[in-house]
């Protein structure tokens, strides 16, 4: 069997995930930050120890302004919905996953302005266009990373630097590129980062978080949940500070531990041998592929320039069959179909159909590209 | 003879009763997270407890920090 399905989630992950999570579970239980025994200290200081990893992998200097949350999509859903108001301003791209443009376009229902910048067909975003997008009422600019469809990087450091420019804030969605691209809150001008724990931070699903820079204002960014925080129990109000005050509830002890270590094991490691394995094998993909008449790939098409996510499509086949027969006769497991994003498929061109996607990642290797490049061959052959 | 040999810091929250440990453990000063004593009240159960002795290098650690704390106590 050979997994190509780690943009949606990352599998295998690292040993000692499963391990954490198992001496969690079997070993310490209690709930962390709500009393003072001894296994509430534990448990408060696995969640404390994963925030700390995270902050130094974004190279965030304060870990209390790291929130987590459940994954991804309830980072961006905090950052949007608790900062915008009726009568602001967003750009965003033409490249985004349902996950920024469906809270994006149900704010705009509640009032809030939105311009969605087109990217080219290789989802390339020219950051001119962006700087032109800006109003007097422009508040914030929402961007993925890279594209959970074709891969395509996008410029975060040149958009960053126009959001100082103006004094507007950067939110980024980091869910495909957390643990695999180098992410500097400070140097990249993000003020606003959400990331996801089961995709390339190799972590268990039900993690994530929203890292709050020094530019955002906490006064006016309200919190989209409130509840019991083991702090302050004497207020039947929300505190006010971080990470507190976007943290309510019990938190996922379990599922921060296993993130705890799956964030050691990449600091461990170092994000660029991640990252240069995933060029490595990207760019082979890139290569076989390419050399297959009858096959279309997306994006730009440049290891560098990409992460390890590839779109394609079969003359004449559909990718739902593509993905069927890869799964039953070769054992090769890849999403096919919009991947949720429709954007996206409308900007590279492959809507309402969508597109076969290999999601690679670090514990892939040569053979498998091989194998899976042959696997194609052999499914092009029948077509003729 | 009633002389205290240990303080506490009271914070509001766990995750800063850890940060502010692991920064005391970082300077070198001795310290242990221990439930709140009963004659002081926390919400989150937990405190810092450090020697007395330590105050003044405890105190100057804090203030590199933006971390709002109930107060120092002494146990």
């Amino acid at each position: 069997m050979i997994y190509f399905d780690n943009s949606a989630t990352s599998f295998p992950k690292p040993p000692c995930v499963a391990e954490a999570m198992a001496k969690f579970m079997n070993e310490i239980g209690a709930n962390p930050g709500r009393s003072g025994h001894r296994l509430a200290i534990e448990s408060g200081r696995i969640v404390y120890s994963a925030r700390e990893a995270v902050a130094e992998l974004f190279r965030m200097a304060d870990p209390m302004r790291i929130v987590f949350t459940s994954n991804v999509t309830e980072a961006l859903n905090l950052a949007l919905n608790g900062l915008l108001k009726a009568g602001d301003h967003v750009i965003t791209s033409s490249m985004e996953h349902n996950s920024m443009m469906r809270p994006l376009r149900c704010l705009e229902q509640k009032g809030i302005e939105l311009t969605v910048v087109p990217c080219s067909q290789q989802g390339t975003l020219d950051p001119g266009e962006i700087e032109s997008a800006i109003r007097s009422n422009t508040v914030m600019i929402a961007l993925n990373h890279a594209s959970n469809v074709v891969g395509t990087i996008l410029p975060i450091e040149k958009i960053g630097q126009i959001a100082r420019k103006h004094d507007l804030l950067l939110l980024v969605d980091a869910a495909q590129t957390a643990g695999v691209l180098s992410i500097d809150m400070e140097k990249d001008g993000i003020d606003l980062l959400g990331f996801t724990g089961h995709k390339s931070l190799y972590g268990p699903m039900g993690t994530g978080g929203l890292l709050i820079g020094e530019r955002v204002d906490l006064e006016k960014f309200e919190p989209i949940k409130c509840g019991g925080t083991g702090s302050r129990s004497e207020q039947e109000q929300q505190p006010e500070f971080l990470p507190d005050k976007f943290e309510s509830g019990t938190p996922n002890a379990l599922g921060l531990a296993g993130l705890n270590a799956s964030v050691h094991w990449i600091l461990e490691r170092g994000v660029d041998q991640i990252r240069s394995h995933e060029i490595q094998l990207t760019q082979r993909l890139l290569d076989g592929l390419n050399s297959i008449s009858g096959v279309s790939i997306y994006g730009v098409q440049h290891a560098e320039q990409q992460i390890a996510t590839i779109s394609f499509n079969i003359r004449d086949k559909s990718p739902s069959e593509i993905g069927l027969r890869l799964d039953e006769e070769f054992g090769i497991l890849c999403r096919v179909g919009l991947h949720c994003s429709p954007a996206s498929h409308k900007t590279i061109g492959t809507f309402p159909a969508g597109t076969v996607r290999f999601g690679l990642g670090f514990f892939n290797t040569a053979d498998e590209v091989d194998f899976a490049i042959a696997a194609i061959r052999k499914l092009i052959k029948e077509v003729r | 003879m009633n002389e205290s040999k240990y303080a506490v810091i009271l914070v509001y929250s766990t995750s800063h009763v850890m940060r502010i440990e692991r920064m005391l453990i970082q300077q070198n000063i001795e310290c242990k997270l221990i439930p709140v004593p009963r004659q002081l009240s926390s919400d989150c159960g937990l405190c810092l407890r450090f020697l007395l002795a330590d105050k003044e290098k405890v105190v100057k650690c804090l203030n590199n920090v933006q971390i709002e704390i109930q107060g120092i106590f002494e146990i």
